[in-house]
């Protein structure tokens, strides 16, 4: 590996973790998009510290860039506090107009700027060693990696100071008003740090990489935990590994460093979405399955509770009355037999002591309409699920 | 620059994609799908590149069927996150936006590095570059066009019903999901359509902007899809006028902040729900509450007296909150009050109309 290499993943992970911290917070407030619109529209401000200072990585740009990703949420809010569209609508409306203010600010002075608009959207993290920070005479190192990594360093002694206060203005907004804390502060204080963060990190992997680098981590990591505290982690573990790992697969076929670390994003996700073992695709279907199959079993085995006469109670009798399939009918008995709910004799079926309990108890349940109880009751009396 | 011909290929195509983006853009809008068209263009960018890779067509229908393609798994896809998982639209959205995005960026630069590969107009579809239409995307245009109106004049019924009250459209027997799909795949097909000519990152403008600003006009959705189809054609025209009247200026994001002249103009003066109107109506309500506040003090002080146009000093007045000079002159005006010198003093008529007004305000205090 050459200093370049390894720059380039130190400067992709720190972007991945300043990016994964207020991106949890964006996605458990159901503000994610607000990144996107975010990402877009701070084009005018940066085209603008071009004109003045020439340098994409000059302070004034990066404040001017942030400060027009302040009026976007200020002007996303304004819209919706008319009451006359609905907020994605005010989101979708805003962004692209000040996007194109800036590709027409572009476009108008072609000539004397060397701003590619493909370059603010995309970046290109390849470059990013070249631009070396040199303090009287000395290397420190590439910029990009300075103005991220100062980034990150007042996001954590933000993260570590504010915790209590984003925890709770997140999860009960009331409770947090009322407690004392200014929802208004936390809320604008974390549109602030999103747009520095983005403003940030475009030089160096371009604003769509941001997008994914906010959202993707914290949705695959609400997949799987429901602890705040190991939200962040895991976030931050799949963005730095998604910024590694995405770093070597574009060496290998030779293509955009933050197409490829977002397509090991999506990769990533796509897994967790399909296998996170409570909230996954796979485990949620297999359980809408086993619920499916434990509700007929109920009906089934209050059909028997209510039922004496032996023509009520045979086999045949589940295919022809409740008009069940074959496959579901032999499904629920043999589940009804696992548990020892039911006993078959000569093809007559009847309940079990237990199998009387267990209905007695949930009919109880229903008629009194706490039919989630039944849930709970359920672990007592199965040996084996549906 | 632009010989007459090219020009007028151009200004027709944007015409009629706006037309078909505000049209189907009202459905989105109302469906609270608005940032769903954002996902959507997005999303596309990955197939127009795989579509390149597979048969190394050029011509813009190959292409924009690869970008269908991947925008429907795209919207699928966010379906599934929403009804399947705990994550919320927003982050579907998100998520769907930028991974497929990046994914198609990833793909754009593998092509541009293979050697044999003649790749230099896939670009387009990023910014999009109206002035590469050419009259055969026209003519996909307008037939994309004629068959969404067929649909949607078919199926207007279902729509709007879809729309307002899905759960009574499932009582009626509608088969709600078909009809959900089916106005989803032209949200998506509309979209596709528009890449070529205001690229992926525009397009969610093209669709919400006309919708929005027809919204405030009317309270009729059959008004609401005109209206967005006319401005979203005139936002086309005008934007490609401008565009093509000075040098260096893109033809999209012009079209974009033309759209957005129109939302802005019917947000302040749609004479129903905008801003300014809305400012008037509160100005003219908080006066008349003045104006009757000022009434029912005075009814106090006259109720005192055995005769109620006995003169009062207008100073009395001063340390009332609601009493301007202007209220009172109004109050003079409706007859209620006379003004002699520094003295008011009730008429039998103002007298009766306070009156009134107390009985109905302790009526509805009670």
């Amino acid at each position: 590996m050459s200093s370049a290499q390894i720059e380039i993943q130190i400067i992709a992970s720190l972007v991945a973790i300043a990016c994964a911290i207020p991106g949890t917070f964006l996605v458990l407030r159901k503000m994610a998009m607000i990144s996107d619109a975010i990402s877009h529209s701070i084009l005018p401000g940066i085209v603008i510290g071009f004109f003045i200072t020439h340098d994409l990585s000059s302070p004034l740009l990066i404040l001017l860039a942030t400060v027009t990703g302040v009026i976007t949420v200020v002007l996303v809010e304004y819209i919706q506090k008319t009451g006359l569209v609905k907020e994605d609508t005010a989101i979708g409306l805003v962004f692209p107009v000040l996007f194109s203010l800036g590709v027409i600010m572009i476009a108008r002075n072609a000539d004397d700027v060397h701003l590619d608009v493909d370059a603010v959207l995309l970046g290109e993290l390849a470059f990013a060693p070249f631009d070396r920070l040199v303090v009287s005479g000395v290397d420190l190192g590439p910029k990009s990696m300075w103005i991220i990594g100062v980034i990150l360093l007042v996001t954590l002694v933000l993260l570590y100071v504010f915790f209590k206060e984003l925890k709770l203005s997140t999860f009960d907004k009331g409770l947090a008003a009322s407690l004392g804390f200014s929802p208004v502060i936390i809320h604008y204080g974390l549109m602030t740090v999103s747009s520095v963060t983005t403003v940030g990190a475009f030089d160096a992997v371009g604003a769509i990489l941001v997008v994914a680098l906010m959202i993707a981590p914290a949705a695959a990591a609400y997949l799987l935990t429901k602890d705040l505290k190991k939200m962040l982690i895991l976030s931050v573990l799949f963005g730095v590994f998604s910024a590694i790992v995405g770093y070597w697969f574009a060496h290998w076929i030779d293509a955009s460093i933050a197409g490829s670390i977002t397509t090991v994003l999506g990769l990533l996700f796509l897994a967790v979405y399909l296998f996170a073992p409570s909230k996954g695709v796979i485990a949620v279907l297999y359980r809408e399955k086993q619920q499916r199959t434990e509700v007929s079993l109920l009906t089934f085995l209050l059909h028997l509770k209510n039922h004496d006469e032996v023509s009520e109670r045979h086999v045949n009798h589940l295919n022809e009355h409740i008009n069940w399939q074959k496959v579901r009918s032999k499904t629920v008995l043999d589940l009804a037999l696992k548990n020892n709910m039911i006993a078959i004799d000569n093809q007559i079926v009847s309940l079990t002591p237990k199998g009387e309990e267990f209905t007695s108890l949930a009919i109880d349940y229903i008629i009194t309409n706490e039919d989630a109880q039944i849930e709970d009751m359920k672990a007592d009396f199965f040996l084996f699920r549906g | 620059m632009f010989s007459d011909y090219t020009l007028r290929t151009i200004t027709l195509g944007t015409a009629i994609l706006g037309a078909v983006t505000g049209m189907l853009g009202s459905f989105a809008v109302l469906r609270k799908q608005s940032l769903l068209g954002d996902a959507i263009s997005h999303a596309a960018l990955p197939g127009i590149a795989i579509a390149f890779l597979l048969t190394g067509a050029k011509d813009s229908n190959t292409l924009l069927f690869g970008a269908l393609i991947s925008g429907l798994i795209g919207t699928f896809w966010i379906r599934g996150i929403i009804t399947k998982t705990h994550l919320k639209s927003d982050t579907a959205l998100g998520l769907i936006l930028s991974l497929f995005f990046g994914f198609g960026m990833l793909l754009l630069t593998f092509i541009q590095k293979q050697p044999n590969a003649n790749q230099a107009g896939l670009d387009k579809y990023l910014f999009g570059q109206a002035a590469t239409l050419v009259e055969s995307d026209v003519w996909m245009m307008a037939i994309v066009t004629g068959i969404c109106l067929c649909v949607l004049l078919l199926f207007w019924k279902e729509f709007k019903i879809l729309l307002f009250d899905k759960d009574y459209a499932k009582t009626l027997g509608f088969n709600t999901k078909t009809i959900d799909i089916l106005i989803t795949s032209f949200i998506v097909l509309a979209i596709v359509l528009g890449l070529q000519t205001v690229g992926v990152v525009l397009m969610s403008a093209m669709l919400l902007a006309p919708a929005a600003a027809a919204r405030q006009w009317t309270n009729s959705l059959a008004k609401m899809v005109f209206l967005a189809a006319l401005f979203g054609a005139f936002s086309g025209v005008f934007g490609t006028a401008i565009s093509a009247s000075k040098n260096n200026i893109p033809t999209g994001p012009v079209i974009v902040i033309i759209a957005a002249v129109f939302v802005f103009v019917s947000f302040v003066f749609s004479p129903s729900r905008g801003l300014l109107f809305k400012q008037i109506r509160f100005i003219k309500n908080r006066r008349d509450l003045q104006l009757h506040k000022t009434l029912a003090f005075m009814y106090g002080i006259a109720e005192t007296h055995a005769n109620i146009s006995h003169p009062h000093e207008i100073k009395i007045l001063n340390n009332f909150q609601g009493f301007t000079k202007s209220s009172l002159n109004k109050l003079v005006e409706k007859n209620y009050v006379t003004l002699e010198g520094s003295t008011w003093s009730l008429t039998q008529e103002g007298f009766d109309s306070a009156a009134n007004l107390y009985n109905q305000n302790t009526k509805q205090n009670e």
